[in-house]
């Protein structure tokens, strides 16, 4: 599987709540230094796959492979520890917190290295990090101490990203990014991920905006009714194949094929 | 999600190193700003009762309104803990006159000495908030209910522990004294000294420090009046209990409380952490948090304070009673922080708050036994002091979400 050179792959992935097949024999594949972006319609299996893939679910069968080893992930841990960082849609920021805190959460650095709760915040350190993390990924704000809640919703979008890359992933999974943003915070948030792809991270995209998606990635995968639709090269492919790929029209061939279009 | 925010352009070189006036502005209005209306409040009420009764603001009054203030004050510090994770406690009243009446009981009819007893009140108050966080946590059941119960129980537990007699009286000097001790002028002064040079130094200590590893910091202008008024509010303080019996023990109990709470919500993780899950306790998880871990500590916390409460309140009162705990001191142990701006809806607000609202409080009640008001009147009037308090954190809110903030 270490073929195609692929940070991280699935390979055959299924999994069903009761009666119902979310995920049917998923192949899907990032490359470091790659944006992939994940689209379907609504319940095409998107972030069930997502899910699976952080450790949230367990899936009924398939492999993941992390670079070209097979390996489990039982729980968010698990993927967490291969360096696998997820950034789910509702951000779960702590509104009433400053930015250096929300980025620090739940692995503040301390006074007298690192320990348990009780401990001295070193809030000189933490806003100096910060401070670095935020200028790497030119990530604007007000201050780093600005509270959370009062940024608007691309900042706050980027705050979690960058919260995201403070345990040094490899891979970055990044749940409706744009979804609800305006149209000069969109791009602010389309600009850092193509800043992740030339930190070389592995990242994968879900959206349902077509037209962020060709504008950041560099394939597209299609998923349909818990399938493979295809993985499209983003800069070989028009708008109607995807949509073709999406709705199951048939509307030209995928330029690199996956799963059972094989 | 402001369409159309300016802050989409060109990234600037250099995040800005100092605070800008503007975020100032707004820190100073939405944080130091609720602090600063408090003390206006107090200024206000002061002066109304004042211009009523020319001994309102004599130095034997304001005196005993420190001492009446500090039982409350103290078990508001704990009711601080449980608020900043947007819970509630209702056993606190209870809770101190349970604990208290542990130790009296320990001392006086089984002859405990005063250090193990006191020691055990405040244990009682600790498992009191072990229990009640267990089962907040344990059974998901609303905060308010598994402490209204646990009010109950705790009453029922003062009157069983207190027997037939329905009162222990505290004779233990090392008791009384906590409640009952002044120091002499000389004390008072040397206190004051320690007190202003260790807040001034390690302010600035702090300033220079994060200068230099030039990260944010705030006007030297700032701190130095903030240094100036605190060094001015202590040295009229002093000035004042000296003229009449000294500083009290008491008020030096409460405001030591007050800074060690105040030092491990703003410093430490585990303070860090009460915030993150009264802001979101899903994020906190998320974070890695243990949620469960910091709700049943705040609890414990709240509860100890509430002991420790109960024991100053028995030895100001020289007994413990069937009363102990009860009328308005739970209410009125609650309302006090939320006067003083911390939200009832968790994940803002300060320890400060547990010392500036029980101040507002215990003036509003000192004043009107000062004009001797009928117990109609005042029952009504504090009634609507803390509605009025409870609907400016409400309004606040609605306000923060309008800003989009939680």
């Amino acid at each position: 599987m270490n073929a195609n050179g692929a940070i991280l792959s699935t390979k055959g992935i299924c999994k069903s709540f009761g009666p119902v097949q979310a995920l049917d024999g998923v192949d899907f594949d990032v490359h470091r230094g790659e944006v992939v972006a994940l689209v379907g319609d609504n319940g095409a299996g998107k972030s069930t796959l997502i899910k699976a893939v952080a450790g949230i679910y367990s899936i009924d069968s398939g492999e993941f492979f992390f670079e070209g080893r097979p390996v489990k992930i039982g729980g968010p841990n698990d993927a967490t520890g291969l360096g696998i960082a997820t950034v789910y849609q509702d951000l779960a920021l702590c509104d009433n917190l400053d930015v250096v805190a929300n980025l620090f959460l739940g692995q503040e650095t301390v006074l007298g290295g690192p320990g348990r709760a009780g401990r001295v915040l070193d809030e000189i350190v933490m806003e100096q990090r910060s401070h670095e993390l935020l200028d790497q990924l030119s990530v604007t704000i007000p201050s780093v101490r600005s509270e959370v809640g009062t940024l608007s919703g691309g900042q706050r979008q980027q705050v979690a990203v960058a919260r995201s890359l403070l345990g040094e992933p490899k891979v970055v999974i990044l749940d409706e990014p744009t979804a609800a943003l305006g149209v000069p915070q969109t791009k602010q948030v389309l600009a850092l991920i193509k800043r992740l792809r030339e930190r070389d991270l592995g990242v994968i995209v879900i959206s349902h905006n077509l037209a962020n998606v060709f504008e950041v990635a560099d394939r597209i995968s299609v998923l349909r009714l818990g399938r493979n639709s295809g993985t499209y090269d983003a800069a070989e492919t028009s708008e109607e194949q995807i949509v073709g790929a999406i709705t199951g029209a048939e509307l030209g061939e995928p330029t690199s094929e996956t799963g059972e279009h094989r | 999600m402001r369409i159309g925010d300016p802050d989409y352009a060109a990234p600037e070189d250099a995040p800005a190193e100092k605070t800008s006036p503007r975020d100032l502005l707004r820190r100073f209005m939405q944080g130091d700003l609720a602090s600063l209306r408090v003390i206006l409040a107090i200024a206000v009420i002061w002066v109304i009762f004042q211009t009523q009764n020319d001994r309102f603001l004599s130095a034997t009054n304001l005196t005993n309104l420190f001492l009446q203030i500090t039982a409350v004050g103290l078990i508001s510090v704990g009711v601080v803990m449980v608020l900043l994770i947007g819970e509630i406690d209702l056993s606190v009243g209870a809770a101190s006159g349970f604990a208290a009446a542990v130790m009296a009981v320990l001392n006086v009819k089984q002859g405990w000495p005063a250090i193990p007893a006191i020691m055990a009140g405040v244990l009682t108050g600790t498992l009191i908030g072990l229990a009640q966080g267990f089962l907040f946590t344990r059974f998901t059941i609303p905060s308010f209910v598994v402490t209204l119960a646990g009010s109950l129980v705790w009453q029922g537990a003062l009157l069983k522990v207190l027997g037939n007699t329905g009162t222990v009286n505290l004779s233990n000097s090392s008791i009384t004294d906590l409640a009952n001790t002044f120091y002499g002028e000389a004390v008072g002064w040397i206190v004051a000294a320690i007190v202003v040079a260790l807040y001034a130094l390690t302010v600035l200590a702090a300033h220079r420090r994060r200068a230099r590893a030039g990260v944010t910091t705030e006007p030297l202008a700032l701190l130095l009046i903030r240094i100036g008024l605190m060094a001015a509010v202590t040295i009229v303080a002093v000035a004042i209990l000296n003229s009449d019996r000294g500083v009290p023990l008491a008020l030096l109990i409460l405001l030591g409380f007050v800074v060690g709470f105040q030092l491990i919500t703003t410093r430490t993780t585990f303070g860090r952490h009460l915030f993150a899950v009264g802001g979101s306790a899903e994020a906190a998880r998320r974070a890695g948090i243990g949620v469960t871990r910091i709700r049943v500590v705040a609890f414990m916390l709240c509860s100890s304070m509430a002991a420790v409460g109960g024991i100053l309140a028995a030895s100001r009162l020289l007994a413990v009673n069937q009363s102990s705990g009860g009328s308005n001191l739970l209410l009125e142990a609650i309302a006090g922080p939320v006067v003083a701006g911390t939200s009832l809806f968790g994940g803002r607000g300060s320890v400060w708050s547990a010392l500036l609202g029980a101040t507002v409080i215990g003036s509003i009640s000192n004043g009107m036994n000062l004009l001797a008001l009928e117990s109609s009147v005042k029952l009504m009037i504090t009634g609507g002091v803390l509605l009025a308090a409870v609907i400016i954190d409400a309004v606040a809110r609605s306000r923060r979400r309008a800003e989009g903030r939680v």
